[in-house]
């Protein structure tokens, strides 16, 4: 963390800055010394904590204002799976995709639509669902990978855009005014899943936990690999021989995949969704998760959608102001912390090798990341300003 | 006509994204704010004025120039002040251009939930529950019939807006080319490295951007609210997505780029209600960027501000 606290000016600020810096740190060193058991029950000490997550003491400090577990679900428990998703297409591959909401909503109508109409019961649809999302997944990257970042950026956005709007002209699935009535899922070991939100919240959490566990095996899997290659410079990638086109693929129907999993969980919670369920803004919101959080590294991830969906909620005390202090919270963190509150080792590497991103102005390429920028260290080759 | 229209306004707020994506290489994502905020800008003096009626002839043309310097003074001055708060701090930190996406993305947010709570109620008093109602705004323009080309309309208004918009462009065409300024915005899309060595300020050049581009979309504000005669805090939303759509099917950081992207996406969006309904019309013009695209991976005109074809 030297490297970033010698590369601004320090103050006040920049010492709290630097503490936590170092706080981070030893967490990391930590983690990198410890042991197979120490892992496990830091794992079963953070899924304890989630299970215990919904006690009423809990609520009251958290949540003074809203029923708190009815909150861990939507948004937060949402929130955090849809910005696990995205990061497998933001983070891992870094393709920018601004329509990411589309998939959840296809996920969600498919589950509507299937067991309104054809009277299927939850679990065979939600396989549906993430059938159905990662295809169309598929079906936007096909023609559209091969279209260079920015460009990327805005024909996700209409993607988003278009899956919106075809729902609310199609009358077959409700149109303007939705789906009603969609059944919640048949009972498991004798719990009911009706209107309290506490079971709703484990399946989520579980479907968390499964994720959690895809992705970190994916990202050090050689797929992981080629995606970070892709990342980092997708001509040298290709050169290298990574067949760009079929990762960058992979990663999209696998961010849609879950994203259409989320969908799926949301409709029958809420047994009632329309189209503006899905506005572009919700896409903004979970792209604004994972960048806050550090986008490429889980920890971070699930702490930025948390944040993300928690202090809105959290501070509606303030009713309508709320809205307006996110609004200036996003533009102050990536202010002080553009790498993300818990920036993944590699990404911060990236960045602090210095000559990609705005401050060399408009360098498309991210500079090369040898071993001093592993380390933290400012690189000589910085041409900014 | 109504497309072309619609099309001067498209590619009006196109050429502030144009502009600063060509120098920054960044989708500011909310220049549809500084687009929102021209549109209150103009309503404020409409109201000032105290507009009784429809106005006419030399009196209309005054207050036209009269609502465009103010709304370009307001629109430049908030771009300006939006790229000193939520992005020159990025740009100093050598933050990815993700993170930039996501200031903006959170500058957006504010603005229109500023003018929403605060300026709505207060500047154009209005009951603290009706900042998020659209606001009316009186007529400026007789929708008198000119002329007919064809079974073609053109009525005044629509008229007035084409050559407004023309205008605007042609001046700032003559500004990006003929000057000292432009060439510094220019040299500094090229190779902002070497610009700097050639001793172009890049700061100054951004700030410069910025203000230009959020003249044209102050420029577009006026239009718009002549054209529609009403406004509201999320105006810029689905406007500046499809200004955007223009600029990149133009081809993106080419100022003739945009303005051909904004006629082309207005008239494509005109035609596919003709004949699909206008519900479709967003899912056309999407459709048609996306085509657009596949075969043309920079837009029609591809990526130019560089090579001075402005």
């Amino acid at each position: 963390m030297s490297g970033d606290a010698d590369s601004r000016p320090s103050g006040p600020l920049g010492g709290l800055k630097r503490r936590a810096g170092e706080v981070s740190e030893r967490a990391r060193e930590f983690w990198a010394g410890a042991s197979r058991w120490q892992r496990w029950l830091v794992y079963l000490l953070l899924i304890g904590l989630a299970v215990l997550a919904p006690l009423p003491g809990i609520g009251a400090v958290m949540s003074p204002f809203t029923d708190w577990t009815s909150l861990l679900f939507n948004p937060i428990g949402i929130y955090v799976l849809l910005a696990l998703g995205l990061n497998v297409v933001v983070g891992y591959a870094g393709l920018l995709d601004l329509g990411y909401v589309a998939f959840f909503a296809i996920g969600a109508y498919t589950m509507a639509y299937m067991t309104t109409t054809y009277g299927f019961t939850f679990w065979p649809t939600l396989v549906l669902s993430v059938a159905f999302a990662s295809v169309s997944g598929v079906i936007l990257g096909a023609p559209t990978l091969r279209l260079r970042g920015d460009y990327l950026a805005i024909v996700t956005l209409g993607f988003g855009e278009i899956v919106r709007i075809t729902a609310v002209n199609t009358t077959a699935i409700g149109g303007a005014r939705g789906i009603t009535n969609i059944p919640h899922p048949p009972d498991i070991f004798g719990t009911e899943f009706l209107l309290d939100p506490l079971p709703y919240y484990y399946v989520v959490l579980g479907l968390i936990v499964l994720t959690i566990v895809f992705s970190t095996r994916l990202e050090h899997s050689r797929v992981g690999r080629a995606w970070a290659a892709i990342r980092e410079d997708e001509d040298a990638a290709e050169l290298m021989g990574v067949p760009t086109f079929k990762f960058k693929l992979l990663a999209f129907a696998i961010g849609a995949l879950v994203g259409g999993m989320a969908g799926g969980v949301f409709a029958s919670k809420v047994i009632f969704i329309e189209p503006n369920n899905f506005p572009f803004i919700l896409s903004a919101t979970i792209l604004a998760a994972v960048v806050l959080g550090g986008s490429g590294n889980i920890p971070g991830v699930i702490f930025g959608a948390f944040l993300i969906a928690w202090l809105p909620e959290r501070f509606r005390g303030f009713a309508e102001y709320r809205i307006l202090f996110f609004g200036a919270a996003l533009v102050l963190v990536m202010a002080l912390r553009p790498e993300g509150i818990l920036p993944s080792r590699r990404r911060r590497a990236e960045l602090r090798s210095g000559t990609g991103g705005l401050g060399a102005l408009g360098a498309e390429v991210v500079g090369p990341t040898d071993t001093e920028a592993v380390t933290g260290q400012k690189t000589t080759g910085e041409v900014q300003r | 006509m109504g497309g072309l229209a619609f099309g001067s306004i498209y590619a009006l707020i196109a050429l502030g994204y144009t502009m600063v994506y060509g120098v920054l290489r960044l989708i500011n994502f909310a220049h549809s704010e500084i687009f929102m905020i021209g549109t209150f800008a103009s309503l404020f003096v409409l109201n000032m004025v105290g507009l009784t009626g429809p106005l006419t002839g030399f009196a209309l043309v005054g207050m036209l120039a009269l609502l465009c310097v103010v709304a370009m003074a307001a629109s430049g001055g908030a771009a300006v002040l939006l790229e000193q708060v939520a992005y020159r701090p990025l740009r100093k930190n050598g933050a990815s251009r993700l993170a930039a996406l996501i200031s903006a993305i959170g500058a957006s947010i504010f603005l229109q939930e500023l003018f929403a709570l605060i300026v709505i109620p207060k500047v154009f008093h209005r009951p603290q529950q009706g900042g998020r109602l659209p606001v009316p705004a009186p007529r400026l323009v007789n929708r008198d019939v000119l002329f007919s080309i064809g079974n073609a309309n053109v009525r005044t208004d629509q008229l007035l807006v084409v050559v407004a918009a023309l205008v605007m462009m042609v001046a700032l065409n003559l500004v990006v080319n003929r000057t000292r300024i432009g060439r510094g915005i220019r040299a500094t899309a090229q190779d902002p490295e070497a610009a700097v060595l050639m001793g172009v300020s890049i700061d100054g050049i951004v700030r410069l951007t910025f203000l230009l581009g959020g003249a044209m979309a102050g420029v577009a504000g006026v239009l718009y609210l002549m054209e529609f005669e009403v406004t509201n805090y999320f105006v810029g939303f689905a406007l500046g997505i499809k200004a955007f759509t223009a600029a990149v099917l133009g081809g993106i950081g080419n100022l003739r780029g945009a303005l051909l992207g904004g006629v082309v996406l207005g008239l494509i969006e005109n035609w596919g209600a003709i004949f699909f309904g206008s519900q479709w019309k967003d899912v056309i013009a999407f459709l048609i960027l996306v085509v657009v695209l596949l075969f043309r991976p920079t837009g029609i005109l591809g990526e130019s501000l560089q090579k001075a074809r402005a």
